[in-house]
């Protein structure tokens, strides 16, 4: 039973270095800067910012979209291989999220630059250069390139976790493979979509370094404004009230999301 | 539609391993634009050695690294020996507390974190705060999380019995957890371990917010240097942490296969033996 007293210095820790911060940012959002009074003008001056919230919600949806559909195949491919070949490329996936994220932007950056690699190469084959970069479309590039492993761990996670009976079962019942895979696979691989889309959208929608490189200055996203008011504004309270905002909106997410798959699970067990 | 999977998954990877190509070819070209590669050359890799500042922040880095992974994988794995124990109320309470670093914006965890220092310089009156302790206290408060994760399933499937034994033959619990329990938890300890370490070498967001002049780490100076145009020595140093890194990969491969091998062998043994028994 002593046992149980092992975990104190742990929660001691988790309440000085994660709720009482928390916390901090709270009254940071609800006071004024100079005279630390109660007020609600910085959550009022939050609506100047709300085309670059509805911006960096709708980047980031369309990035976390972007990897269920280009992350399913591939976890499903991965799930399917001997073991061996099942680490290796499991390995393959893993292994860029190791690697610093700001010099695979900055590859990024070489690559799709107007004087980049890639217009290098159209300019060769005597076309046009394209307008690759510092755009929309740039940004969720970056995105789905650096959180797309955080789509295929949980789905790869769910595909082997599976039971194969039912599968089996299915096709028992006369089931071709389309309808196996419609009505008893994906179904039963959505808590891994739905985790996948956690892992990727949180990330997504509160990065600040992908749209400083990849993107305009029609492209600024929630977390270069936080950013900025830390690093270069220094407005705290402003950025502790955006902060709290951009929290409340990936708690909201998350919760949507765990209803989801927790009606899902009850599917299951009946 | 096998063959379908099997072209887009070799077009992802590629896709996935595009960039990295990107920067080795870059550390060995003669220039300074990746785009254009003049002649094949070392030179930046001679400069990155007698370079006197990124190494000495490599070398920052790792320190972090190695310390936050200890003292993560010591405080998390007695966490998870405490929360092991718990009752289900109590358990519930604790794990929602560790997911909170897990799902909060690593920016808000961030600037949270640098809002406690900030305040905590002010009212100990302390001015450079932000330094090497802030660093590895941030970096150690967003290991824990996955330290006890990785540490839990193996609690969950360890064979009570095993403990109870080593209690019965006259164990302490001291000495039943370190003869008996921690053998049987290992791999998920030394995974937590590594994987806190590979988060913490990488780093950047939280770091970037917790950082100080005093103690600065190589991804958040990698950032600073990504504010100009990037001298070829960094593609150099990418390069070579790539290698460190796949090899350190492949070592974590390999002890996985083994790990896997040996349960197998044993869960036959025992299955044997189970079979003499009756």
């Amino acid at each position: 039973m002593r046992t149980k007293r092992l975990a104190v210095p742990y929660l001691i820790w988790m309440v000085i270095f994660t709720i009482i911060p928390l916390g901090i940012v709270l009254y940071f959002a609800f006071t004024d800067s100079v005279s630390h009074a109660f007020t609600l003008e910085n959550i009022i001056r939050i609506s100047n910012y709300m085309p670059v919230f509805i911006n960096s919600i709708w980047l980031a949806l369309i990035s976390s979209l972007l990897c269920i559909v280009i992350g399913y195949p591939v976890a499903y491919y991965i799930a399917g291989r001997s073991p061996a070949m099942q680490r290796f490329l499991y390995m393959l996936i893993m292994l860029p999220m190791c690697i610093s994220f700001l010099l695979r932007t900055m590859a990024w950056v070489s690559l799709l630059d107007d004087t980049g690699i890639i217009n290098g190469f159209i300019r060769t084959l005597g076309l046009k250069p394209l307008p690759l970069i510092r755009n929309n479309g740039a940004v969720i590039l970056g995105m789905v390139y650096n959180y797309l492993p955080y789509m295929i761990m949980p789905l790869y996670t769910v595909l082997i976790k599976m039971d194969r009976r039912l599968i089996e079962a299915a096709q028992d019942l006369g089931c071709d493979s389309v309808q196996v895979f419609q009505r008893v696979i994906f179904p039963l691989s959505i808590p891994g979509i739905l985790s996948g889309f956690t892992m990727v959208f949180v990330p997504a929608v509160s990065t600040f370094y992908i749209s400083q490189k990849l993107g305009s200055s029609g492209t600024t996203l929630i977390g270069d404004v936080i950013e900025s008011q830390f690093k270069a504004a220094y407005n705290p309270n402003l950025g502790a009230a955006l902060s709290l905002v951009l929290m409340i909106l990936v708690f909201i997410c998350i919760g949507i999301t765990n209803k989801f798959s927790d009606n899902d699970e009850e599917v299951v067990t009946i | 539609m096998k063959t379908f999977n099997r072209v887009f998954t070799i077009l992802v990877l590629i896709f996935l391993y595009v960039p990295m190509l990107v920067l080795v070819v870059a550390s060995f070209n003669n220039g300074t634009d990746p785009a254009v590669f003049k002649s094949f050359t070392l030179k930046n890799y001679r400069s990155l050695f007698s370079d006197s500042v990124l190494l000495p922040l490599l070398i920052n880095s790792v320190i972090i690294a190695v310390l936050s992974a200890i003292i993560s994988t010591v405080l998390g794995t007695m966490a998870a020996l405490g929360i092991h124990s718990m009752g289900p109320k109590l358990r519930s309470a604790t794990m929602a507390v560790t997911n909170i670093p897990l799902t909060n914006p690593e920016i808000v965890t961030g600037v949270s974190l640098a809002l406690l220092f900030a305040f905590i310089g002010t009212t100990l009156k302390i001015n450079n705060i932000l330094g090497f302790f802030t660093l590895l206290i941030a970096h150690v408060t967003f290991n824990l999380p996955y330290v006890i994760l990785s540490v839990m399933p193996k609690l969950y499937q360890m064979d009570p019995d095993l403990r109870e034994a080593a209690l019965d033959l006259g164990c302490t619990p001291i000495q039943a957890f370190f003869k008996v329990v921690i053998h049987e938890i290992m791999p998920g300890i030394i995974s937590g371990a590594m994987m806190a370490f590979t988060m913490s070498l990488d780093d950047f967001v939280i770091s970037y917010f917790v950082y100080g002049a005093t103690f600065v780490t190589l991804p958040v100076e990698i950032y600073n240097y990504t504010k100009k145009p990037l001298q070829p020595k960094i593609y150099a140093l990418f390069t070579l942490m790539f290698i460190i890194i796949l090899l350190m990969m492949v070592a974590m491969n390999i002890l996985q296969a083994r790990d896997l091998r040996l349960s197998k062998e044993r869960k036959m043994a025992l299955n044997a033996d189970r079979r003499k028994a009756v």
